[in-house]
């Protein structure tokens, strides 16, 4: 075995490994935002495996995506949460045989899909359909959305769309009493009616 | 070659001690210039205010940095009681080690760059997009209510201008045909010299991409997670000594790193301006202290934005502007049919 085919291997042990570590960490870890900085570090080693597939749009986008946007996001939150951590331990047992129940039956899942990948008959023609090496995955990923499936990218634009529009709406609510800043009005205020001089003689004030 | 047996040696050490060379002379280089760059920027400030500046440690205060760098270095280091140790000490590390590996894709002149990536806006996008994180984690980490809110306003703030700063680059990308930092410069590569370069058909991109690149490096006059009227010193309240130096050092970096990605995308990157002359990293190196010198202009001369009306300005005016342009220039493209990726092969190859 030559160096060549040791470092890629080696490099898909290290993410791997941290990525099924970190992946641990995130539900045995005490903290909350602990657990949300090793997912981080989970969506990373996730993005070190895209790379080592030769995938690297997909890696960068999943960097920013998810670990520079919606995770985030979720820090923001399950920093802002009041959390008992006492209460959260008491919990871990309580949970366990039904966390444990659906680990098992997402395993089973992950074995049946695999399996069905090397079992098929039509797998191995697949498996060793050459990728094309003059066009870049970005490219190859651009002609396949844009041009191929325009239609459907375009309708799932359209879904995300409803979907978001149904969530501002949802939570949308006007409230009574609420001083707010009328951005308009600000931004039309001159100086004649926002400052006064007042001349003011020594000893009086103003009254 | 006869005789030639590839061995480890051969094949990996020697590229490998390369490349790390490369690592180190390029970190180097841009640490000590950081240095007189932190100075400049002391001394702009200075000269706005009618005052000296720094003026003491060597001919002109030229050393000042690194007098104040043994300062940090030899001082204590606190750490507040009933912080999260390793949180609050990894947060630091984490700026720093993002601001300086973003530096790999930057092309200082024409294949003088550590990593030739394909996707190399992509990879300095993710990068900078991670920069929130050392905020956000020294924030939390500090156990105390300034730096946290601190840590909470920087996550909104830097969020939103990504946003922007994510269409801004895909309008440019457009015109260019290509994500790889190199090609974006060579695109730029015409007969006019300066006026060849994207400033000038993306003149309003420019504008916002200057605007966003302030907030998502926390300058003034968007310095709110920091603002030291309201919030002390923001998510740095509780960090000395070195620790603090990696915030401030990490900070410098990547606001020299935005210098450094708007001369790539609108100032032609190391070409020259004036037809005939010869390119080179002199210009780059040129464009981006002149870049640094508007930045400490603006920090000298605008006072602080007020918190809603920075947000405001990031979702209600620049991202339908950004999306607008994105739009516009995709017309304009597809209308005169002007061919965007003419640059690389592979893209040649696929049309």
């Amino acid at each position: 075995m030559t160096a060549a085919e040791v470092l890629p291997v080696l490099a898909f042990y290290l993410f791997s490994g941290v990525a099924v570590t970190s992946g641990l960490m995130v539900v045995v870890a005490r903290n909350p935002v602990r657990s949300v900085l090793w997912l981080i570090l989970a969506f990373f080693s996730a993005a070190g495996l895209f790379v080592l597939l030769g995938a690297e749009f997909l890696a960068m986008l999943l960097l920013i995506v998810y670990v520079g946007a919606v995770m985030v996001l979720f820090l923001f939150v399950v920093m802002m949460l009041d959390v008992d951590f006492a209460e959260l331990r008491q919990g871990m047992s309580e949970y366990l045989p039904l966390g444990a129940t659906i680990g098992l039956v997402l395993l089973v899942q992950i074995l049946f899909g695999v399996g069905a990948w090397f079992a098929s008959e039509s797998a191995p023609t697949l498996r060793v359909q050459p990728a094309p090496s003059d066009v870049q995955n970005t490219a190859a990923l651009g002609n396949v959305l844009y041009d191929d499936y325009a239609y459907l990218f375009q309708a799932s634009g359209l879904i995300l769309l409803v979907a978001m529009i149904g969530a501002i709406v949802l939570t949308l609510r006007e409230r009574e009493g609420v001083k707010k800043q009328s951005i308009v009005g600000q931004m039309h205020r001159t100086r004649e009616e926002s400052i006064a001089v007042v001349d003011v003689k020594p000893g009086q004030g103003i009254n | 070659m006869p005789g030639y047996e590839p061995t480890f040696v051969s094949e990996y050490l020697l590229p490998g001690g390369w490349i790390l060379l490369q690592c180190l002379l390029l970190t180097g280089a841009i640490l000590i210039s950081l240095a007189f760059l932190l100075y400049m920027d002391r001394k702009v400030w200075a000269a706005v205010q009618l005052r000296r500046g720094p003026n003491v440690v060597g001919p002109w205060g030229l050393l000042q940095s690194f007098a104040d760098f043994l300062k940090f270095v030899l001082k204590e280091i606190v750490i507040p009681d009933g912080a999260d140790k390793a949180v609050f000490l990894l947060a630091p590390m984490i700026a720093f080690v993002l601001a300086v590996i973003a530096w790999a894709v930057i092309p200082v002149a024409d294949g003088w760059v550590i990593a030739d990536l394909n996707v190399g806006i992509l990879y300095l996008f993710a990068i900078s997009s991670l920069g929130v994180y050392g905020v956000i984690m020294g924030g939390w980490a500090s156990n105390s209510k300034y730096p946290f809110l601190g840590g909470l306003r920087s996550a909104a703030q830097m969020v939103s201008y990504e946003v922007s700063i994510g269409f801004i680059l895909v309008a440019v990308l457009l015109t260019v045909g290509s994500l790889n930092m190199s090609d974006i410069v060579r695109a730029q590569d015409s007969d006019w010299g300066l006026l060849g370069w994207y400033w000038l058909p993306h003149l309003p991109m420019l504008v916002l991409f200057f605007v966003s690149a302030l907030a998502e490096t926390n300058r003034p006059p968007f310095d709110l997670p920091e603002a030291e009227s309201e919030l002390v010193a923001g998510y740095q309240v509780e960090y000395s000594s070195t620790p603090y130096l990696l915030f401030m050092i990490g900070e410098y970096m990547n606001i020299v790193l935005m210098c450094a990605m708007t001369t790539i995308l609108f100032f032609g990157g190391w070409l020259s301006p004036i037809p005939g002359l010869p390119d080179g990293v002199l210009w780059i190196v040129i464009k981006i202290v002149v870049m640094f010198f508007l930045f400490a202009m603006v920090k000298a001369i605008v006072p602080r934005y007020r918190y809603d009306q920075l947000m405001r300005l990031g979702w209600k005016v620049f991202l339908p502007f950004s999306l607008f342009w994105v739009v516009l220039t995709a017309t304009v493209m597809r209308a005169f049919d002007i061919a965007p990726w003419a640059s690389t092969a592979a893209a040649q190859a696929l049309q």
